[in-house]
């Protein structure tokens, strides 16, 4: 890989993106720093690092230990999540509208659970992830099915999906509020006081999914080439696809397991990875692992410092942030492909 | 003449509509093969057999006689580079990224991009004459161009063999002839050409072995001195035609005379 003779731009080009990526990591670690020293009791940056690096047990300390630091780790996991795979379905989909939560696929998790939770079927946290991905898996499946023939189409049915679930959620709250009332939490997305649920195993599936994104990054590359060129440079097409699919839907069922269906991270977060990344998918996937987290925690930031009464869902400020983004899309794309 | 690819009584078939029944070829090695025939009479669909993007209903393509259906999706793309008629980039690629995807079947799951990888890619930008053009996005260049960005990335592949589906429609008459002529080269370096052609008379002056084919069936293969006359054309293409020496090249040229019905 190294060589002393004067090698052009690929090593170049991989030098470039490596350098932005160790400066996108760098960003991120301070506004972890800073996201943590937010909220009703300030804790300066210095007093942050302190309580990570070397905790004294003081109130403050506890504050960033318990509360603060696992709820960043929790929004670095979604914004990492929710950004790689809105990566692989736009690649998979070759649709540069498509988007998990668009799609549908974060609101049929989150379905998923509400209808779990509330006939007693998810007890634990392995329980939840897996009725979420399951939830995800068949939001996907039915989007795929119906609107597979067009970009717009795909979209219209992945908005459509999740009105309905959406409506019939919000009618079961009517009908029994006492036992739906309290998983409103999975209609929208939010972190607040999430950071103290069982968070190991949605976050070891997130971690494990990413890794297999990168390890299948190289085959996307090869299968975005069109299917007759992939299966004659040895990409096996099928077998890509599939993984990538279980991927996308762990990914976005991990994340809704955790934090509730949040829309637009996995539609801004590719479209500026792609910027960035000029064609290539596990660079593009690498930007996405950056830029993921880095997003999720300025919304997370949002949602506690906007409102002077009190928290909004992160899914709002992301909505916010995520409609406009949505809009230039499709003027860009128009409803062409990527 | 020594064969190594070769296809084997293929009965090829999209569903209930069978294209060719009893179909064999045997690709010369080291030569320069070119298929021709009119409209959707399944060049295409032989090619893809000979790749194994189409499973044949009954026979066997072999190469080095072991069937390419047991050969593993990268030691096959290993050993057969095809480019299609119509491939399709994806938007923001550059012409150096998008040869370096023919390293594909080169690199295992976690290898580095490596020395090897870095070498074959400059080779086949050089050989295809597209090193200027390594930083360009593939969408922007025109239509010669691309073509050439295409070969490349099959270059990279570094395989013995290359089938090309049409590799010249779509290109002006330069770049027709500049094309056909690096394909020669190739050819000339040792690998195995198989193209499919429009122009017959292209074909009989790049080819080592003309194959004409007719509703899936081969009419003629052989030397293009050997095979083309005016009736070939006339059972094949149902052209009428005379067919003289080519001026430059000595080769058959087939020029079209008037259709008794206008
Ligand atoms: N994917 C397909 N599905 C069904 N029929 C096909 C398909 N591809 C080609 N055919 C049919 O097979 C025949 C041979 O096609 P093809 O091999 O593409 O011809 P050529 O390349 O000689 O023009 C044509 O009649 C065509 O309509
Ligand atoms: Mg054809």
């Amino acid at each position: 890989m190294i060589s002393t003779e004067t090698r052009p731009a690929p090593t170049s080009t991989a030098r470039w993106h490596v350098a932005v990526l160790v400066g996108g990591f760098a960003l991120l670690a301070a506004v972890a720093v800073v996201s943590i020293g937010i909220g009703a009791q300030a804790v300066p940056p210095m007093d942050v690092l302190r309580a990570l690096v070397a905790p004294d047990g003081s109130a403050n300390q506890l504050i960033v230990l318990e509360v603060r630091a696992p709820r960043a780790l929790l929004a670095i996991g979604v914004g990492a999540a929710l950004g790689v795979a809105g990566v692989l379905i736009q690649t998979l989909s070759r649709n540069a509208l498509a988007e998990p939560g668009i799609l549908g696929v974060s609101t049929g998790a989150g379905f998923a659970m509400t209808i779990g939770a509330a006939l007693g079927g998810v007890a634990s946290p392995a329980a939840e992830l897996l009725v979420a991905t399951l939830g995800a898996a068949g939001a996907t499946l039915l989007v795929y099915a119906v609107g597979r023939t067009a970009p717009l189409r795909l979209v219209l049915t992945g908005v459509a999906l999740s009105a309905v679930l959406s409506g019939i959620s919000l009618g079961l709250r009517l009908m029994s509020p006492d036992v739906f009332d309290k998983y409103r939490f999975w209609s929208v997305g939010s972190l607040a006081g999430r950071e103290q649920a069982p968070l190991l195993v949605p976050m070891l599936a997130i971690g494990l999914a990413l890794v297999g994104a990168l390890l299948l990054s190289r085959s996307l590359n090869a299968a975005a080439l069109g299917e007759a060129v992939a299966r004659t440079l040895g990409a096996n097409i099928a077998r890509v696809r599939l993984a990538t699919l279980v991927l996308i839907t762990v990914l976005a069922g991990a994340a809704t397991a955790v934090a509730g269906p949040i829309l637009f991270v996995g539609l801004i977060v590719p479209h500026v990875a792609r910027r960035l990344a000029r064609g290539s998918v596990p660079w593009l996937t690498g930007y996405a692992l950056v830029l993921g987290p880095l997003l999720m925690l300025l919304a997370d930031i949002g949602s506690r410092v906007l409102l002077p009464t009190g928290e909004v869902p992160v899914a709002i400020v992301t909505g916010f942030l995520g409609g406009p983004m949505l809009i230039w899309a499709v003027r860009k794309y128009g409803a062409g492909s990527l | 003449m020594t064969t190594r690819l070769r296809a084997r009584e293929l009965t090829l078939s999209y569903g209930e509509r069978v294209v060719s029944t009893k179909l064999s070829l045997d690709v010369p090695d080291g030569a320069f093969t070119a298929i021709v025939g009119p409209n959707a009479c399944g060049k295409s669909t032989l090619l893809r057999a000979f790749v194994r993007l189409l499973r044949p209903a009954a026979g066997t393509v072999s190469l080095d006689d072991q069937q390419i259906a047991a050969y593993g999706s990268k030691a096959l793309a290993r050993s057969v580079g095809f480019l299609p008629q119509d491939p399709l980039a994806p938007d923001d690629i550059k012409v150096r990224q998008l040869v370096a995807r023919g390293r594909f079947p080169h690199q295992s799951l976690l290898s580095m991009w490596s020395q090897e990888d870095e070498e074959a890619v400059t080779e086949a930008m050089e050989t295809a004459g597209v090193s200027e053009l390594a930083d360009r996005p593939v969408q922007e260049l025109s239509g010669g161009q691309r073509q050439r960005a295409w070969v490349a990335m099959v270059l990279a592949q570094r395989t013995p063999y290359l089938l090309l589906d049409e590799p010249t429609s779509f290109l002006d008459i330069t770049h027709q002839y500049r094309l056909l002529t690096l394909l020669a080269r190739l050819r000339d370096e040792g690998r195995t050409v198989v193209a499919v052609l429009h122009d017959i008379n292209q074909a009989c002056r790049f080819a080592d072995h003309l194959v004409a084919m007719k509703e899936g069936r081969i009419i003629a293969e052989g030397a293009a001195a050997d095979i083309v006359d005016a009736a070939l054309l006339k059972e094949v293409f149902d052209l009428p035609c005379v067919v003289v020496p080519d001026p430059v090249t000595e080769t058959p040229m087939v020029v079209p005379t008037h259709f008794d019905d206008p």
